[in-house]
């Protein structure tokens, strides 16, 4: 076919364009054209497509990136290459695990603990009252939208600068997300499959137990999976209004304080692997408790 | 034993059950803001009452527990300013203050004005959120059209969304101004890239919702792809696309506060959180706190309007 | 020897308010079930078939008129347990096998282990699922999963059995052969069975007495009593008798307007 082989052609002059232009610039477009020119035939339906084609892309942006770096020469004060970051991640790892353990540990991950364990308990508290709950509902959900990281000023001012106004803020931030969707969760099961229960004389609670906690665990993992990256933002950016020498809020802060911006960079990156891990781990447990869920079979 | 007779009453009219309609949907949430303000004032009074106390020893003076919650609710810093005295605070600076002042023979912005700094943190939240929506739905409309796009970009677009972005935003603000780029277009960037990621795998899903029946009708018309795309598919994807506004512009509006933290900004909301913070103005905190919540509110729920008519007009009323 | 009453209505009214106004949904309805019967209810969209029988089983409250259950008042019945209660979706839990789902009510109501077990079997065997109990509802056709929802609210043994169009999302080959499953069922067990339906044929095929309502008010306009044989093939549906009988249930539907636009 005549039209597959015009794209090549075009491209190419493209790129020599763009070489009388500016030579760099040319390079990591020829570069970029190559990767993308393989992820496309792989796209096409090759084994294990689906795992490479990303994994290709992003190692291609990672490569584009040194390239940068190294050929405009770009200050590492502004943005330094990601070899540059290997290596000040390499180099300081043991700071870099104390500051995770005072973060993510200490401070958000005891957050989001307490945070949705009180909004699911709170969402039980209101299951029993039509009232309270059409009035939390949308007090709840107008809740959700703020900004309440703007309220770590206040916290840290409360609660001092340790690891428990980190674990606050997070508590804050996770809460009504957390509780509107545990209270839709509760309100999902069907009428039909409430009349059935009625028709087994069932308790509240044997109802609760067997028909709506189950019904409701999609929608508990959809809160649980949005309050991963909350709880992270809310630990980190705690930090930054006050904590002690140890912490990644406070790690960039001072790093870039110093314009030691490998350092903020590896930062960002355990940062990066925490989030992604977090999420990954509540989406795991997703699979694992929500197999039977059309969303999940597909 | 056995079932009563029940008498049925005269069928309520019109009026009556539109108003039972509204009390049963307004009510409820009055009485749970009320039990929250109740609750605020008196979470301020035992919060406040130490230094009242202190305050009290030292001077060597007894007070009537009247006067102690008196003290509480009137301190210049208290510990937790109580709920009329953050409405006083926001009154003052916004009504109370001229919008503009003469400043070296010229009318300027006057600094002191809440609104001032709620414009600061807004603009670059809304230049932002425009840019990266229109940014999103184009990657979108690229994405679901192109399938070597689709496998590379959609993984990186939900992974990017676990990555809490929002803690790097202040190192990108100092990285820029270290570029020479200040103001209103650092903080759009971050605005820009908090609305964008959400758009993208909002739209992408709205894109791709139509049924299978839908898009074989389509095929049996030959339509072309812009015609699918415009016909069918951006109609299907509003819903979806509303959704992934609203989250985006709360995104995009904590954004540009959390941008303005460690750099020392002295415009914009999040730069008075921070020098009440500094300064230790706890009822200036809760203030521009408040201001925050007002603008995220009005932006979210003018979405929520806009989305309620444009839904009911194209008949996808839900 | 006449057969007791089960099921007992007299006047029965409904009332529902709804936002355009109410809606008598039941109007002077006066029935008798007795004991061993399987009874039709049919007729169109809102002539209260299966507003009749979710009063009988407590799931609504009727606002005039009385009805009794056993003697009891349906609300009574419903925690004596006096029925299972079949609707017109399976309705299986899909995080549980068919198994398990059948054990739901017998958990609720303290069946031991054992019994359970025990139960499970029986009635497993009572619809042809054996084999089936660990699969997922969502790995069974749905004819599969209707009979695990019959079997589910056979399993713990109540002498009434009340169904609400249970056939009617299937196809009319997998219908004519859960009719027939459905009858000998009923002759195992001998348990008295309410049964709505929108279908004529089926009505007649499967009842011993066919109730036709109509709709603006709800209420019965006819109640025929069936001669065919209990025992009865499907090509019963081919003779002279049948068709006498589904043409009087069609008259029915007629005179109660069921045919009016």
């Amino acid at each position: 076919m005549p039209r597959h082989w015009a794209w090549p052609g075009v491209l190419v002059c493209c790129v020599a364009v763009v070489w009388v232009l500016d030579w760099r610039l040319a390079l990591m477009a020829a570069v970029w054209l190559v990767a993308w020119g393989i992820n496309a035939i792989l796209a096409k339906g090759v084994e294990g497509a689906r795992v490479l084609v990303p994994v290709i892309f992003g190692l291609t942006l990672l490569a584009l990136w040194e390239m940068a770096v190294a050929l405009y020469a770009i200050s590492p004060v502004i943005l330094p290459a990601p070899t540059a970051i290997a290596a000040a991640f390499a180099a300081n790892i043991p700071t870099l695990w104390a500051d995770f353990v005072q973060t993510i540990l200490k401070g958000a991950l005891v957050g989001y603990v307490i945070g949705c364990g009180a909004a699911f308990g709170a969402a039980l508290a209101i299951d029993r009252s039509a009232f309270l709950q059409r009035g939390l509902l949308p007090v709840g959900n107008f809740l959700a939208a703020l900004p309440i990281v703007g309220t770590a000023p206040i916290l840290v001012l409360w609660f001092g600068f340790g690891p428990q106004s980190k674990a606050a803020v997070v508590v804050a931030m996770v809460f009504f997300p957390m509780l509107v969707n545990a209270v839709a969760g509760l309100k999902a099961s069907e009428a039909m499959q409430r009349d059935l229960m009625h028709t087994y004389a069932a308790t509240y609670w044997q109802s609760l137990l067997k028909l709506r906690l189950p019904t409701a665990l999609p929608f508990l993992f959809n809160g649980l999976k949005i309050c991963t990256t909350l709880a992270l933002i809310g630990a980190i950016v705690a930090e930054f209004f006050g904590s002690p020498t140890v912490g990644m809020g406070f790690r960039i802060k001072i790093e870039v304080g110093r314009l030691a911006m490998d350092m903020v960079w590896a930062e960002i990156t355990v940062a990066a692997i925490a989030g992604s891990g977090f999420y990954g781990l509540m989406a795991l447990a997703e699979r694992y408790l929500t197999f039977w869920h059309p969303s999940q079979r597909r | 034993m056995l079932s009563e007779a029940g008498v049925a009453s005269h069928p309520p009219c019109a009026f009556c059950m539109a108003m039972r309609r509204i009390t049963g949907a307004v009510l409820p949430v009055l009485v749970v803001v009320g039990v929250i303000v109740a609750i605020w004032y008196l979470g301020a009074i035992q919060m406040n009452r130490a230094w009242t106390l202190d305050t009290a020893q030292r001077q060597g003076v007894e007070l009537t527990a009247a006067e102690i919650r008196a003290d509480a609710m009137a301190q210049e810093r208290p510990v937790l300013p109580a709920p009329h005295q953050v409405v006083r605070e926001i009154w003052a600076t916004t009504v109370g203050e001229p919008l503009l002042i003469e400043r070296r023979n010229a009318l300027s912005p006057n600094p002191r004005n809440l609104l001032f700094h709620a414009y600061q943190t807004l603009a670059p939240t809304l230049l932002g959120f425009v840019i990266g929506t229109l940014a999103g739905m184009a990657l979108a409309i690229a994405i679901i059209h192109n399938r070597a796009m689709d496998m590379s970009v959609m993984p990186w677009a939900i992974a990017s969304q676990t990555i809490p972005i929002l803690a790097i935003a202040p190192i990108v603000i100092v990285v820029l101004n270290a570029m020479g780029l200040t103001g209103l277009v650092p903080k759009s960037l971050i605005s820009a890239y908090l609305s964008f990621f959400p758009v993208v795998v909002g739209m992408v899903k709205g894109l791709r919702s139509p049924r299978d029946m839908d898009m074989d009708l389509l095929r049996t018309y030959s339509a072309s792809r812009p015609q699918v795309l415009w016909k069918l598919r951006l109609p299907a994807s509003v819903p979806f696309l509303f959704t992934s506004l609203k989250v985006a512009v709360a995104a995009a509006l904590v954004g540009t506060i959390v941008a303005e933290l460690p750099t020392g900004a002295r415009f914009g909301l999040g730069a008075r959180l921070l020098s009440g913070s500094y300064y230790g103005q706890t009822i200036q905190i809760w203030s521009a706190l408040f201001m925050a919540a007002i603008c995220a509110g009005l932006l979210v729920g003018l979405l929520g309007l806009i989305e309620r008519i444009t839904l009911r007009r194209m008949g996808l009323a839900a | 020897m006449l057969n007791t009453s089960v099921i007992s209505a007299r006047s029965l009214d409904l009332t529902f308010q709804t936002n355009d106004g109410p809606v008598q949904a039941l109007s002077d309805v006066t029935l008798d079930i007795r004991k061993g019967e399987f009874i039709s209810f049919i007729g169109p969209s809102g002539c209260g078939k299966t507003t009749f029988l979710r009063v009988i089983a407590a799931l609504e409250q009727p606002t005039g008129g009385q009805v009794t259950v056993n003697g009891m008042t349906p609300d009574e019945a419903r925690r004596a347990r006096a029925y299972g209660y079949v609707f017109q979706a399976a309705g299986l839990y899909p995080w549980r096998t068919i198994e398990k789902n059948i054990k739901l009510p017998l958990e609720i109501m303290g069946f031991s282990a054992a019994e359970q077990e025990k139960r499970v079997r029986n009635v497993l065997q009572l619809v042809d699922l054996q084999g089936f109990g660990k699969k997922y509802p969502w790995q069974l056709s749905g004819g599969m999963q209707q009979r695990a929802s019959i079997a589910r609210a056979l399993a713990f043994d109540a002498d009434i059995l009340l169904m609400d169009e249970p056939f009617g999302a299937l196809d009319e080959i997998v219908r004519d052969r859960l009719n027939e499953e459905l009858l000998r069922l009923w002759a195992r067990t001998e348990k008295t069975i309410g049964f709505v339906t929108h279908s004529i044929p089926e009505a007649v095929y499967l009842s011993t007495k066919i109730v036709v309502m109509s709709p603006r008010p709800g209420r019965i306009t006819d109640i025929i009593e069936s001669d065919l044989p209990r025992e009865r093939p499907l090509e019963i549906r081919d003779t002279p008798e049948f068709l006498a009988l589904a043409h009087r249930v069609r008259e029915g539907l007629k005179a109660g307007h069921a045919y009016d636009e």
